[in-house]
């Protein structure tokens, strides 16, 4: 028996498979409108249009309405919010709040045309009152209520976070120096807000610039179209690939240039998004600041709640039970269930291949400050589809593969590939803390036992990993049920995921199937979240075991 | 179970290892069956001293014997020791039979007299009906009791405690010594621990090695090395001198 160990470096192996699998994604779509712009470069240079840049230019217009809409409606909101830490419903709210992020883009917007859609409740309502007025949503105006939708409680619940951090000690003098509303606002909720703003500026900014669905939906025609759609409408309509190309090349350049500025800005804090009752507050409010308050929590809690329940109500109202029998509707829901599954699998099993050649790596390196290149992609491999979005690669993949193959028969691969490789972020994100904090437990203790191994993953990785393993998978299946950009690129007869066939039923006006989709959607996609959620809560609380 | 073995001499020739600035070099022998106290200020490198003799670090140049034998390149677990830190002895979804009988197979495959040997351990250690706990019910004092337990049924010459009872108030701290004294009297396994408190190399009557910047600044016997006559390093240390 000979005393020296010759152990297989499995862990960065199999990081180094998972790197290798996302450069091969991106960069092979990469690759690909790389090419085809050199090939046709005529056609390329020509779709530098006055179109492309109108698109360019509506992409950042809409996205810098959306985000200061988002915060600026969110500060009051997460003011009043901060200002009554108790009262019935605080709880409810906070996670209503929490909703919209977890709802499909596609169900959120047949929840806002169940409100403010041409037959929506206030059309009706307008009607009632034989008021004349019908609103129309699509264009800009429904692509702003839909953005503000999703981000105005996410900006809410990230200002929140910013006002928790306030010491206690800064009420209490606020309250015994008798500061009124401005000043309050001003010396001490100001600096705290205006510390977390860039980065939730930012975040909603990105979010809003690759927001696909949404503009496809509610967008009017070519005055109201963003990169992402216009790439797909290039290549699924006109299939014009110099446009494509170029339309890719300036998204590309787009999400590039705002992630560097996102390094400059900082990102928001997630920690502490909870529940819990931090702060105490001393100050008695006057009258007309309680109204004030009030009056923005109700409206804040009416914006998100309506349509939520536009969703429920309108699809009750469709006829789930011939839908249900039908079918289309069954393979639907089937290949989304298999396809999301897969890509969440995928996805968890990716991450976590990261995450440990991570940790492995960075423990040999052994106080050394630098870290290697390989390091640095295992640490960053995973934000790798926030730099080149579905969409793009998507596009890339489609361009290429029409070259070899008929691209909609490579639908299942691209779907389970682009999802999966889109819910790593936060796969990594939940992943990592647990692996680092186990390891630095559990790594000497190992070595000195001689737990290696199939022993060493049976007997004592999965017993702390299983949770959060299973609260990515949750989280990653439901990402990936609700999404819409890569299925509307690949999909076809042969393959269509339920968002798919919801699309394609808005597009035939069959608009009470496609409420009824929605709401089966729906249900999947916020059970798995909070099945998700509901796993990582107790995780949470046993941290302090040792 | 126990005592079988005895004790087997450590010695460090030339040892060298860095760690980002910090250099270390080691040179120091203690021998079979003697209980050997580490001291020194933070960063002097007395963890990484017991981390090369576990074989959690692989130093740059230089050799380890333990009891004769060259183990400078060999796997922590092939090695002749067993070491106890500070926390994290145990696992914490694993019960206190299984986290002790991981020291007799690692895929805890426990054979009748395996089993046995578990139990005279935890009974050693007085833990008799607490084999089914999870750690988190257990006290400081008792986790450390379950890593000694396993070290006790691991049976290995060499014991390396790394401020194993740092955390314990003073009377768990004298209680659990003893322990090591009484258990050191039945095997005669050698003792190296590194420990914050001098007193303890009293209670325990070990050898002293005092180091300081990577490098063994002092030795000899405790009481030698504590008393009014000792070296000016250690008075330093101490915050004794006038």
């Amino acid at each position: 028996m000979s005393l020296i160990s010759r152990t297989l470096p499995a862990k960065p192996l199999a990081g180094a498979i998972a790197l290798a699998f996302l450069t091969l994604l991106a960069g092979g779509a990469l690759f690909s409108l790389g090419f085809e712009a050199s090939r046709e470069t005529g056609n390329t240079l020509a779709a530098f249009n006055p179109y492309l840049w109108r698109v360019a230019r509506f992409t950042l217009w809409q996205a810098l309405l959306s985000t200061a809409l988002s915060v600026g409606f969110a500060i009051p909101i997460a003011r009043a919010l901060h200002a009554h830490q108790h009262f019935m419903g605080r709880a409810f709210v906070l996670r209503l709040f929490a909703l919209p992020l977890a709802l499909p883009a596609l169900v959120a917007v047949l929840g806002i045309t169940s409100i403010y859609g041409r037959s929506g409740i206030i059309s009706q309502m307008s009607q009632y009152l034989g008021l004349g007025f019908i609103p129309d949503i699509y264009g800009l105006t429904g692509i702003l209520l839909a953005h503000v939708f999703f981000n105005l409680p996410l900006a809410v619940r990230f200002l929140l976070t910013g006002l928790d951090s306030i010491p206690a000690d800064y009420w209490k003098l606020s309250a015994q120096l008798g500061m009124g509303n401005g000043a309050r606002f001003r010396l001490i909720e100001w600096p705290a807000i205006a510390r977390s703003l860039p980065g939730i500026m930012g975040l909603i900014f990105m979010l809003c610039v690759t927001s696909f669905t949404i503009v496809l939906t509610l967008g009017g025609g070519p005055r109201a179209t963003t990169l992402e759609v216009a790439i797909y409408q290039a290549l699924h309509f006109d299939f014009d690939i110099g446009q494509a190309v170029a339309l890719t090349l300036i998204q590309l350049m787009l999400t590039l240039a705002i992630l560097s500025a996102f390094r400059i800005t900082g990102r928001p804090t997630e920690e502490g998004f909870s529940l819990a009752i931090t702060t105490r507050r001393y100050e008695k409010l006057g009258t007309g600041e309680r109204l004030a308050n009030w009056t923005a929590i109700l409206l804040a809690l009416l914006f998100v709640a309506l349509p939520l329940a536009g969703t429920v109500v309108s699809g009750l109202a469709a006829d789930l039970g011939r839908l249900m029998s039908e079918r289309t509707v069954w393979r639907a829901i089937m290949t989304s269930l298999v396809l999301g599954a897969a890509a969440a699998l995928f996805s968890v099993v990716l991450s976590l291949a990261l995450v440990a050649a991570r940790e492995a790596v960075a423990a040999g390196r052994k106080g050394q400050e630098t870290q290697s290149f390989f390091e640095r992609g295992l640490d960053t491999g995973a934000s790798l589809i926030l730099v080149v979005p579905p969409i793009i690669i998507g596009a890339g993949w489609f361009i290429l593969l029409r070259h070899f193959a008929d691209p909609f028969d490579f639908a299942p691969w691209m779907v389970i590939s682009v999802n999966a490789a889109m819910a790593m972020p936060f796969a990594v994100r939940l992943l990592r803390p647990t692996w680092d904090t186990a390891s630095a437990r559990h790594n000497r203790l190992c070595a000195q036992l001689g737990i290696t191994g199939w022993t060493r993953l049976r007997l004592i990785d999965w017993p702390v990993l299983r949770r959060p393993l299973g609260v990515a998978f949750a989280f990653a299946m439901a990402l990936s049920l609700g999404d819409l950009g890569t299925i509307a690129l690949f999909g076809s007869d042969a393959v269509q995921t339920l968002p798919y066939l919801l699309l394609q039923r808005m597009g035939s006006y069959r608009t009470l199937d496609a409420a009824g989709l929605a709401l089966i959607l729906g249900v999947l996609s916020l059970s798995l979240m909070m099945l998700a959620d509901r796993g990582s809560q107790p995780a949470a609380r046993k941290e302090r075991s040792p | 179970m126990t005592g079988k073995t005895g004790g087997a001499e450590v010695t460090l020739k030339q040892v060298r290892f860095s760690y980002g600035e910090m250099r270390m070099n080691f040179d120091l022998t203690v021998p079979a069956a003697q209980i050997a106290a580490i001291i020194g200020p933070s960063g002097s490198g007395k963890s990484t001293l017991l981390n090369l003799i576990a074989g959690f670090e692989m130093p740059q140049s230089g050799t380890i014997l333990i009891g004769g034998i060259d183990i400078t390149r060999a796997a922590p677990a092939k090695r002749p020791v067993s070491m106890v830190f500070q926390e994290n002895n145990l696992f914490a979804h694993l019960d206190v039979e299984a986290n002790i009988g991981l020291g007799r197979s690692p895929k805890l495959k426990l054979t009748a007299d395996d089993r046995a040997a578990v139990a005279s351990a935890i009974a050693r250690v007085g833990l008799a009906g607490k084999e089914k706990r999870k750690p988190q019910a257990l006290s400081g004092g008792e986790r450390q009791r379950v890593a000694i337990a396993r070290a006790l049924v691991r049976d290995r010459p060499v014991l390396l405690l790394d401020e194993a009872f740092a955390s314990l108030g003073p009377a768990l701290r004298i209680q659990m010594l003893d322990l090591v004294k009484a258990l050191h009297a039945e095997t005669a396994m050698t003792v190296l621990m590194v420990t914050h408190h001098p007193d303890d190399a009293l209670h325990l009557d070990a050898t002293l090695f005092f180091l300081e910047n990577g490098m063994i600044a002092a030795s000899g016997s405790a009481k030698d090395l504590l008393s009014d006559t000792g070296p000016e390093v250690l008075k330093r240390y101490m915050g004794t001198m006038a």
